[in-house]
C-alpha cells in the first residue's frame, strides 16, 4: 500500500531542508517535494547598506562553500560600477575559488556523502593486510600499509566498545543496500580521518589570501591581500603582510598536496566505490536540463575567452546544442513563487526578474503548517526556496552540468578524463545522467580544478617578478565617484553550481539585492506549472525503497547534490487518502 | 551494539594511550588556556575518570560555518575530540543517522546523561509569534532549544548568532531572530562568540568544561576570559605602526603593503575582544589583520550594525584615549607570557567601571 515517510532532518548537509514525496502500492516515488525550512531574510537585512560591505553580508549565507558569496556580492558592486581590479586580485580569487572547489568536495565525498556507500561497522570485519592489498592496488598513496588499517581498525572498534558511538550512532549500517566488501569500508573509514587531517592544512591557502577561514576577507576593487616583496622596505620589511616569499612557496606547496589527494586518494576511492554501485547509474536524473554561467577568468569577468568554465545551457541532455545565457534579460532568469512561503505584490503565480525581486515572508499566509506539523501543504506554498527557471525551464546547476558543458564543448582533458572514468566502470556517458553520474562528476571536475591553480600561481609571481604588485584598484573605492544609481550582477560557478547576486545600488546605499543561489535552482519547489525542480525530479526516477523506514535510498540521491539547505522527506499518497506514518530509523 | 559505558582513563589505556601522551594533550590545552602546570596536571587526573562527555549540537537560523571552523582546529583535532575526549551524540552535518533515527540519538542522549550533557547551539532562534520562520522535524528551534536545554549541564553557543543573534537580528530583523539567552534564563551559558569563533577557543572551551566539570571565568558578555580577555588590537603585530603613526591609507598603498596600522581603513582590532591576533587562524600563522584587511569585530554583539559600517574609521570615543592604550600595551609587554591574566584584570575592572 501508499505509504507516507518523513525523514526530517536530513543530515549531513549545510542547512534545514524537507521533501515529501510519495511512494506507490510497489515501493516506488511517484512525487517528492523539497522544502527549505529555515529563513533569514539576509537580502532585506542588506537593503539600505553600503555595498562595499555587502560581501560580509552575503558570505554569511553559508560557512561551508564559505567564499562564493563573498565572490557574488563584490562582483555585482563592481558590474554595477563597471569597476575594473588588476589581474593579480583575479588571480588570487581563482586561487581562493579553486582551493574552495577541492577542499568542498573532497569534504563532501567523505564527511558528507561517504556514509550512504560505506557501512562503518562492517570495516570491524575488514582484513587489514587485504585492505593493503586493496589500497595498493588502486594507488600510489603512501598510507596504504597493514600496520595503518589496523590501526584505524582498532580505533574504530573501541569507539564501538565504548558504548558511545557519537556521530555514528543509529546509522543505518547492515542495510542490504551497502554493498562494499569489508576492505573497501576499511578503506574508506581510513581516508575519511585522513581527509579531515588533510583538509585542515590546504584551508592555510584561504588564511594567506583572505586572514582566515570559514569566511575568508574579499575586497570590492581587488583583493585585500597586499603583497610585501618590496626589497627596499624600511620598515614591515619584505615578511610585513601575509602574502610574501615565504608564503608564496606555501600556496605553492597546498596546491601540489591538493593535487596529490586528489589524484591519490579521491579520484581511486570514488571509481573503486562507484564499481560496486552501478545500478546508481540508471536513477536519479534530475530535470534533463544543465546550466553553466562561466568562471574562473585568467584575465578578467569582462573577458569570458579567458574563463576556464564557459556559460552555456544544455536542454533536453543534448550535447549536440549549447544555448547562451544571458543573466541580465529578464525573460531568461525568472524566480516563482507559487509554492514558496512569500508574497509577490505581482500575485502568487508571476515571475520577478531578480533586479525586480521582492523578498516578503509570508508563512502562515501561504499555507505553512502551524508547527508542530507532520505535513506539509504542497497545494500551496511549502518552502523558503524560490523556484527559478531558465526561460520558464527548470535547470540543474553545479559540478555535473559543469562537466557535461566542458564535455559538449570539446574540452580535452575532460574528454580525456571522463573517458578514463567512464571506460573503468564500463559506462557509456549516457550513465552520467543519474545519482552516481553526478557523484562522479564532483570528483572528476576537482581533478580539472586543482591541475589549474598552479598556472594561475605561476602567473601571479610572474607578474610580481616584472614588479606588477598591484592588488587593488583605489579609483572608485570612495562611494562619492559613483553614479546616483547603477545596477549589477555577480556571477560566479559555486561548487555547487551557478550563483548569482544581483545588486541595485542608489545614492551609495544598497536599495535591493537579490542572491539566486545554486541550492535554489536545484532545490527549489515546484513552479506555477507544477513541473518539479531537480531535487524532486531526481527523486521521482526509479527510486523504490529496500525499506520505507530506512530511506536510504532517498539520501544517496539527494547527498549526490551537495545540499546547501537542513532538509527533510516525506512520502505522501498520491491520491490524498489516509496514510500510514512509517517512523525512519 | 551498545555495551557498558567506561571511562576516559580505562578507554584510553585499552587503546593504548599512554599516560605521557595524555599528559602532553592536557598541557597544551592548559597553555592555550592559559592554566598553570598544576592545574593542567589536575585536569589530566580529572579526565582520565570522565567518561567521553556527552554533547548535543543544535543547529538553528545558521550557515554552518561555526561548524567548518571547528573540523579546522589543529589541537586537539576533531577526530581526536569525537573519537577520545567527546561524544558527539548529535550533529546535523556530521552524523551518519537522519530523520526519525537522528532526533532518537538526540533524546536517547538526553535521557542517558540527564543532567549532565552538555548543549552546543550555533544560529539564532525566531521566537514567539516568528517561531516558524525556522523548524526541524516540524518542531520549532525555539521548543527544540527549551526542550534539550531542560536537563543539560550548561550550553554552550557558539558563533555570534547564537551568542547575540548575529546576522539574522542585523537591522531590520526580519525574522525576530533571539540569541539562546534570551531564551532559557536557568541554565549557565558560556558564549563563545565570533563569525565564525576559532576552533581552538570552541575545542579549549570544551575542553575545560569536560576537565574540570565546571565553567570557565567569564567576562560581563559571557565569553571566556582565556580567550576574550584583551583585544585584537591588544595583541596585534601591527601596534607598533600605531604607536608611531604610521597607517595604511587605502588597501594596497606603501603602508599596506609594509604591514602598517589599518585603523584608517576601518580596523575595528581596539574594540573587539578576541584571541585572532594571538593564537592565529588555521596553523597559518596569520589573521585577518595581517592578510591585509581590517578586522571586523566579529566576536562583538551588534558588529553587523555598527556605526559607518566595515570601513569607517573608529572614533576615539569608541575605545578610549591614546595614552590609555599606550599605557596597557607596557603592562602588558612587562607581564610578558602572563598577558593573558592581565587581560582578565583589564576587562574586569573595564567591566566594574561600566557597572558604578
Amino acid at each position: 500500500m501508499a505509504e507516507r515517510v518523513v525523514v526530517d532532518p536530513i543530515t549531513r548537509i549545510e542547512g534545514h531542508l524537507r521533501i515529501e514525496a510519495a511512494t506507490d502500492d510497489a515501493g516506488n516515488i511517484s512525487s517528492a517535494y523539497s522544502s527549505g525550512t529555515m529563513v533569514r531574510g539576509i537580502e532585506t537585512i542588506l537593503k539600505g547598506r553600503d555595498p562595499r560591505d555587502a560581501w560580509a553580508f552575503a558570505q554569511r549565507i553559508c560557512g561551508v562553500c564559505t567564499l562564493v558569496h563573498g565572490i557574488a556580492s563584490v562582483r555585482s558592486v563592481e558590474d554595477a560600477l563597471n569597476y575594473k581590479i588588476p589581474q593579480n586580485a583575479q588571480l588570487i580569487r581563482n586561487l581562493m575559488i579553486g582551493a574552495q572547489y577541492v577542499h568542498d568536495h573532497v569534504m563532501h565525498f567523505y564527511h558528507l556523502h561517504a556514509l550512504d556507500w560505506v557501512d562503518v561497522v562492517s570495516a570491524l570485519d575488514a582484513d587489514p593486510k587485504k585492505t593493503s592489498e586493496l589500497a595498493q592496488s588502486i594507488s600510489d598513496y603512501a598510507r596504504s600499509s597493514p600496520g595503518y588499517f589496523k590501526d584505524v581498525q582498532k580505533r574504530v572498534k573501541e569507539l564501538v566498545e565504548s558504548g558511545q558511538l557519537g556521530i555514528f550512532a543509529n546509522g543505518y549500517w547492515g542495510h542490504p543496500a551497502y554493498k562494499l566488501p569489508p576492505e573497501a569500508n576499511l578503506m574508506a573509514v581510513a581516508h575519511y580521518l585522513d581527509a579531515l587531517a588533510w583538509q585542515r592544512d590546504v584551508v592555510k591557502l584561504h588564511a594567506i589570501l583572505g586572514g582566515k577561514n570559514p569566511h575568508p576577507n574579499f575586497l570590492v576593487g581587488g583583493a585585500p591581500s597586499p603583497i610585501s616583496i618590496d626589497a627596499g622596505a624600511t620598515t614591515g620589511g619584505a615578511a610585513g603582510t601575509a602574502l610574501n616569499v615565504v608564503t608564496l612557496n606555501t600556496i605553492r606547496s597546498i596546491i601540489q598536496s591538493m593535487q596529490q589527494f586528489v589524484d591519490q586518494v579521491y579520484v581511486p576511492d570514488t571509481l573503486a566505490i562507484a564499481g560496486f554501485y552501478k545500478d546508481w547509474f540508471a536513477r536519479g536524473e534530475g530535470t534533463r536540463n544543465f546550466m553553466v554561467f562561466g568562471d574562473l577568468p585568467e584575465k578578467g569577468m569582462d573577458d569570458p575567452d579567458s574563463f576556464f568554465f564557459k556559460p552555456g545551457v544544455i536542454l533536453d541532455r543534448d550535447l549536440s546544442r549549447i544555448e547562451p545565457v544571458d543573466l541580465n534579460d529578464p525573460e531568461q532568469i525568472k524566480e516563482f513563487v507559487s509554492h514558496s512561503w512569500y508574497d509577490y505584490s505581482t500575485g502568487k503565480d508571476a515571475g520577478l526578474h531578480p533586479y525586480d525581486g521582492e523578498t516578503e515572508l509570508n508563512y502562515s499566509g501561504r499555507g505553512g503548517p502551524a508547527p508542530p506539523y507532520k505535513q506539509l501543504n504542497v497545494d500551496d506554498g511549502y518552502s523558503w526556496l524560490k523556484s527559478p527557471r531558465w526561460r520558464g525551464q527548470a535547470v540543474e546547476v553545479g559540478p555535473l552540468a559543469r562537466v557535461l558543458m566542458l564535455y559538449a564543448q570539446g574540452h580535452e582533458p575532460t574528454r580525456e578524463l571522463a573517458g578514463m572514468a567512464l571506460k573503468k566502470l564500463d559506462a557509456p556517458i549516457e550513465a552520467m545522467f543519474s545519482t552516481l553520474g553526478r557523484t562522479a562528476a564532483r570528483t572528476l571536475e576537482s581533478k580539472l580544478v586543482a591541475d589549474q591553480m598552479m598556472n594561475w600561481l605561476d602567473i601571479m609571481v610572474a607578474n610580481i617578478k616584472a614588479g606588477d604588485l598591484k592588488v587593488h584598484n583605489e579609483e572608485m573605492w570612495d562611494p562619492k565617484t559613483w553614479p546616483k544609481e547603477a545596477r549589477g550582477v555577480g556571477y560566479m560557478e559555486a561548487p555547487r553550481g551557478a550563483l548569482s547576486h544581483y545588486i541595485v545600488i542608489k545614492d551609495g546605499k544598497i536599495d535591493n539585492y537579490q542572491a539566486v543561489v545554486p541550492s535554489t535552482w536545484n532545490a527549489g519547489p515546484r513552479d506555477p506549472e507544477n513541473v518539479a525542480g531537480p531535487y524532486e525530479a531526481a527523486l521521482q526516477d526509479n527510486h523504490s525503497l529496500h525499506d520505507a523506514a530506512q530511506p536510504i535510498e532517498i539520501l544517496r540521491t539527494i547527498h549526490s547534490f551537495d545540499p546547501c539547505i537542513a532538509c527533510a522527506v516525506h512520502v505522501n499518497d498520491p491520491d490524498g487518502e489516509e496514510v500510514v506514518k512509517v517512523k525512519v530509523r | 551494539m551498545s555495551q557498558r559505558e567506561e571511562n576516559l582513563g580505562q578507554y584510553m589505556a585499552r587503546r593504548g594511550i599512554s599516560r605521557r601522551t595524555f599528559l602532553k594533550f592536557c598541557t597544551v590545552m592548559g597553555s592555550t588556556m592559559a592554566l598553570s602546570p598544576a592545574q593542567a596536571a589536575e585536569m589530566a587526573e580529572t579526565m582520565a575518570k570522565a567518561t567521553r562527555q556527552s554533547v548535543i549540537w543544535l543547529s538553528f537560523q545558521e550557515c554552518t560555518g561555526c561548524t567548518e571552523s571547528i573540523t579546522r582546529s589543529h589541537n586537539p583535532t576533531l577526530e581526536s575530540l569525537i573519537f577520545d575526549f567527546i561524544s558527539l551524540d548529535y550533529h546535523h552535518t556530521l552524523q551518519a543517522a537522519a530523520g526519525d533515527a537522528a532526533e532518537h540519538a538526540r533524546e536517547e542522549a538526553m535521557k542517558k546523561h540527564k543532567g549532565k550533557y552538555v548543549v552546543v547551539v550555533d544560529g539564532s532562534i525566531p521566537m514567539g509569534e516568528n517561531a516558524h520562520y525556522s523548524t526541524i522535524a516540524g518542531i520549532t528551534n525555539e521548543q527544540m532549544l527549551r526542550d534539550t536545554a531542560k536537563d543539560c549541564f550548561a550550553i554552550v553557543t557558539v558563533g555570534t548568532c547564537a551568542a547575540f543573534g548575529g546576522i539574522p537580528a542585523a537591522r531590520p530583523n526580519p525574522t525576530g531572530a533571539v540569541a539562546v539567552s534570551d531564551i532559557i534564563k536557568d541554565k549557565p551559558i558560556i558564549n563563545v562568540s565570533g563569525c565564525p569563533p576559532m576552533p581552538q577557543v570552541m575545542t579549549g572551551t570544551l575542553s575545560h568544561i569536560l576537565t574540570f566539570g565546571a565553567i570557565p571565568e567569564l567576562d560581563h558578555l559571557g565569553r571566556p576570559i582565556a580567550f576574550f580577555g584583551e583585544t585584537i588590537h591588544d595583541r596585534c603585530y601591527r601596534r607598533p605602526f600605531y604607536e608611531k603613526g604610521q597607517f595604511a591609507k587605502s588597501f594596497d598603498d606603501e603602508g599596506a603593503r609594509k604591514g602598517w596600522c589599518l585603523y584608517e581603513v576601518g580596523c575595528k582590532g581596539p574594540t573587539t575582544y578576541n584571541a585572532c591576533a594571538n593564537l592565529k587562524w588555521n596553523g597559518a600563522d596569520t589573521f585577518p589583520v595581517q592578510s591585509g584587511h581590517g578586522c571586523l569585530g566579529c566576536s562583538e554583539p551588534n558588529f553587523w550594525d555598527q556605526a559607518g559600517g566595515f570601513y569607517a574609521p573608529l572614533s576615539v570615543g569608541d575605545w578610549g584615549s591614546h595614552e590609555v592604550l599606550a599605557g596597557a600595551v607596557v603592562a602588558g609587554a612587562a607581564v610578558g607570557a602572563a598577558a593573558a591574566v592581565a587581560g582578565r584584570s583589564k576587562q574586569k575592572s573595564a567591566h566594574e567601571e561600566k557597572k558604578s
